[in-house]
């Protein structure tokens, strides 16, 4: 499932294609294509956006204030804060060991291990929370063992955390690999000649050369982390003040028809989503500089 | 034979794939295999009559039509969207570019409300559909609505590059034979989009079969008519039928398999296409 | 410090890369690695220096078995084909890299690795480079700081690999020269791989001549090029004519036609390929003769000193592509003309056996 994440390092050259008469429509295509595209946006991606704004201020600001420091939006913030701060420091150590072992080295089976690095992106968020429940659940494998020793996890933060963990696994990975394989590991090699121990090849030669994939990696995963809803929404119990992550308080708010409060509190997640999508195209912007100077230095 | 010692040139190899794998057992591998070995615990009979049970099979009829429906309209409208923002210049080209990642960065749940205050009979869209007597909100409609969103980055995405990295020269070459612009689309142009054209439409579809969030408040959840699948397996668990929530998330994770397995070889297919390693 | 290769078998898959390979590199010298694509000469280069291990075998650093030190205790200078410079450090931190990657007891002070990589630069003649980075770099300028960022770590060896073989046409001339005085000046003992002849023959002491995992011929670049000692060789150094024939007697029978030829060492019969350079055969235009080869000139180049005609042949070898170098005084007193039927003379021939003849 990477296609759609991984990071995208074209340029805006329209113009390659526009002023040419044998790469461009006649107007009137031209028109309706850009016309039926940017309906398509408007209906299904700006209107959305544009309704959790409007809706979070239509009772005003002091509404809108009230709902953001409610002693509860403001434990699920802590604990939506909680779920990212484990789980991005875990999944981009493993993103960048995976990596490394399969960008850097030959062995059997490395393309069955990339398909099962990819499985947390193709399982329903839904069964991501039930394996967790069926592990450490009342009724599952740990249970009774949990319950004798007073651990929970399930119902309890351990549980979102896990669950979180899960969801967001593959991303780093996934930026992370086929950036390594296409740098090949010439500069590696020429390091390790030059008399650098493991970490200082790694330190000096391979993390400045990932450094924005790694970052970019990073900001999905935590941007997945902060609105994960689905998986964390089985494992929570929704204990509002103790296991409600964010995304679960606007669903109790909103359930309880206090729809401003609820569209308040979700006006805050869309304000991270848009703060991700700035940070992501310039580390995207980013990339494709050094990714350009990388090209010449090939030629 | 001399007795070498062997070794890597490059450190770290068995460090870091030993971390890779036990990492990954732990937290995707055995969990996962919880579920089947939970639905073992059924005998056959049971899960058969669980899996097929009338309700549940309306849920997979919706799930699964709704997604492919889904996806189908991500392909077509996504296509254009990515050949206008390829080709054509217009204001606010970058913004549309940018937020094209939306559904991606922004939490599910709040896709969720926001569809929902649209398409409600109120709602700024809804009120207008609603006088020429469609309804959109906590019927069918609106899953399909919720499944378009969610979708919609990923033909965008894997189109997008692939028209970037066309060469004009392809196309001039068309028209130095004579092909007219459709004929040249239609023969030359759409031949090398089709496996990434592929490849998001599967994507779109698999990440729709499994969405949550986005889905429930604007679906309505009446049994037999929107209720989708998660679904089923939320409301089993809250039953505390954990056997019956466990054997419908088996049959989604086969599924699940299946579809990542065919995703896999389309990414094959579009880097062979193209010459892409990506 | 001599290097000495024994035994050295390495098999990639079904492959095998290197077969049995045992070879003697002197102190101070200079060699080739030459042969085409695929026959094991990088691959050789890579285990010499500690990137890759072979199956079995030995690699002899000053007469130590140096098979089980890691690539870093080897102190190998090694010059990637793409260079591998670091592209996000400067020309300056480039070269220092070593330096700084030496354990602190022994690690030069930030003074002396200025000193050392100024030094280094200097004898690149690139000094004035320091501050730029790789990308901003011509393609020789990156092959230059390559090799002082080997040199900086004082290695016993130097092992380049295809060091010219990115490089365009007229750059590529002037760095070999500049190599090769480098390598005066420093006689530091190094092997270089390449795939081009010229480059082998022109700069090298010595040319360890390589086919399909094989060594086929050692010696100097005089050596290995007037006297081949296989097909293979004789094929690979220049251009050259090959007929294939069967040695009837005193002659080698081509088809119709027949060649002269000492005998020694092939019986009756046997199945030959015959080698002469463009330079060792001459035209014969009397319609009467019967000796040499038939051809037919199909085009007569004749633009330098020396003349360069090529020609069909007729008869027995029908299909098949003759050149000759004469020069042009000659071209002018046969009146060769396009189209004009003639007989090819050699007037030297070497012999080999047929088998594995795939020249």
């Amino acid at each position: 499932m990477a296609g759609a994440t991984t990071m995208h390092l074209g340029g805006n050259h329209a113009a390659r294609f526009e002023n040419k008469a044998a790469t461009s429509e006649t107007p009137l295509v031209k028109w309706t294509i850009l016309a039926i595209a940017l309906t398509f946006f408007t209906v299904f991606l700006l209107m959305p956006l544009i309704a959790v704004f409007v809706e979070a201020f239509r009772k005003g600001w002091e509404t809108y204030v009230t709902a953001l420091v409610d002693p509860d939006a403001l434990s699920a913030i802590k604990l939506t804060l909680l779920a990212a701060a484990v789980s991005v420091p875990l999944n981009l150590v493993f993103g960048v060991a995976a990596a490394w072992a399969i960008a850097k080295f030959e062995f059997r089976g490395k393309q069955f291990l990339i398909t099962l690095i990819d499985l947390p992106f193709s399982v329903s968020p839904v069964i991501a929370g039930l394996v967790f429940v069926l592990i450490f659940g009342a009724q599952g494998w740990f249970g009774s063992w949990l319950i004798d020793n007073d651990i929970k996890i399930i119902f309890a933060v351990p549980g979102i955390v896990l669950a979180t963990v899960f969801v967001t696994f593959p991303f780093i990975a996934r930026e992370l690999i086929p950036l390594m394989q296409a740098q090949g590991k010439e500069e590696e090699e020429a390091a390790v000649v030059l008399g650098a121990k493991g970490w200082q090849v790694f330190w000096y030669v391979t993390l400045p050369n990932i450094k924005w994939g790694l970052m970019y990696g990073v900001i999905l995963t935590n941007a997945r982390a902060m609105g994960e809803f689905g998986a964390v929404s089985v494992v929570s119990g929704h204990i509002r003040g103790q296991t409600n992550t964010l995304p679960l308080h606007v669903e109790i708010l909103y359930n309880e028809y206090m729809f401003s409060a609820a569209f308040a509190v979700a006006s805050l997640l869309a304000l991270l989503a848009l703060v991700t999508l700035v940070i992501k195209n310039w580390v995207e912007h980013q990339a494709a500089r050094s990714y350009r100077d990388t090209q010449e230095s090939a030629s | 034979m001399a007795a070498t010692r062997t070794f890597r040139v490059l450190p770290g190899f068995n460090l870091t794939l030993g971390y890779t794998l036990g990492y990954l057992s732990l937290l995707i591998l055995i969990p996962l295999s919880a579920v089947f070995l939970k639905t073992f615990e059924m005998d056959w009979a049971r899960f058969v009559e669980v899996v097929t049970a009338p309700q549940v099979v309306a849920t997979y009829k919706l799930s699964f039509g709704a997604s492919l429906l889904a996806a189908a309209i991500n392909a077509v409208f996504g296509l254009m969207l990515a050949w206008a923002l390829v080709r054509y210049s217009f204001p606010g080209k970058k913004i549309v570019d940018a937020l094209v990642d939306l559904p991606f960065a922004l939490p599910t749940a709040v896709a969720g409300i926001a569809l929902t205050a649209l398409y409600a009979k109120n709602g700024w869209l809804g009120q207008y559909l609603e006088e020429i007597g469609i309804k959109v909100a906590f019927t069918p409609l609106g899953v399909l609505v919720a499944l378009v969103f969610i979708g919609l980055p990923f033909v965008v995405r894997t189109v997008q590059p692939i028209l970037e990295d066309l060469d004009t020269e392809l196309e001039e070459a068309a028209a130095s034979l004579g092909a007219q612009r459709w004929q040249t689309f239609r023969h030359v142009i759409f031949p090398i989009l089709l496996p990434a054209l592929l490849t998001g439409f599967a994507l779109a579809f698999a990440r729709a079969v499994g969405e949550y969030g986005s889905v429930i408040f604007i679906a309505g959840n009446l049994p037999f008519v929107s209720e989708i699948t998660p679904l089923m397996i939320i409301t089993k668990l809250e039953q505390y039928d954990y056997q019956g929530a466990t054997a419908i998330a088996s049959v989604m994770l086969i599924f699940s398999f299946i579809l990542l397995l065919i995703i896999n070889g389309l990414q094959a297919w579009t880097a062979k296409r193209t010459g892409r390693d990506r | 410090m001599s290097i000495q290769v024994k035994n050295i078998h390495k098999q990639f898959g079904a492959f095998t890369a290197l077969d049995d390979i045992t070879l003697d590199f002197p102190t101070g010298e200079l060699v080739a690695l030459l042969g085409p694509s695929g026959c094991g000469k990088t691959t050789l280069l890579r285990i010499i220096a500690g990137l890759e291990q072979a199956d079995s075998g030995q690699i002899l650093l000053d007469g130590d078995d140096a098979s089980s030190t890691h690539v870093r205790e080897r102190q190998v200078g090694f010059v990637f084909q793409h260079y591998a410079l670091f592209k996000h450090m400067t020309v300056f931190d480039n070269v220092a890299f070593g330096m700084r990657m030496k354990p602190r007891g022994q690690r030069p002070s930030e003074a002396k690795i200025k000193d050392k990589v100024h030094e280094l630069l200097k004898l690149v003649q690139l000094d004035w480079l320091a501050d730029r980075f790789p990308s901003q770099l011509s393609g020789g300028q990156r092959q230059r700081i390559a090799l002082a960022r080997a040199l900086a770590v004082e290695p016993r060896v130097l092992l380049l690999d295809e060091p010219f073989g990115a490089l365009d046409a007229k750059v590529r001339k002037e760095l070999r020269r500049w190599l090769r005085k480098l390598h005066d000046e420093l006689h530091i003992t190094s092997i270089f791989v390449t795939h081009d002849q010229e480059e082998a023959l022109e700069v090298a002491d010595r040319v360890v001549l390589m086919d399909h995992g094989k060594v086929e011929q050692i010696g100097t670049p005089e050596e290995v090029y007037r006297h081949p000692a296989t097909p293979f060789v004789y094929g690979f150094l220049g251009s050259v004519n090959f007929f294939h024939g069967r040695v009837e007697g005193e002659t080698v029978r081509v088809g119709d036609d027949t060649l002269p030829h000492e005998p020694h060492d092939f019986d009756h019969g046997a199945e030959v390929v015959a080698f002469a350079r463009p330079h060792e055969l001459d035209i014969d235009t009397d319609p009467a003769s019967t000796a040499g080869i038939a051809a037919r000139i199909n085009r007569v180049l004749a633009f330098g000193v020396t003349a360069r005609v090529e020609l069909d042949g007729i008869n027995g070898s029908t299909g098949q592509h003759f050149e000759v170098e004469i020069t042009r005084e000659r071209v002018l007193e046969l009146g060769l003309k396009d189209g004009q039927a003639v007989r090819l003379i050699p007037s030297r021939l070497k012999v080999f056996e047929r088998e594995g003849a795939s020249a």
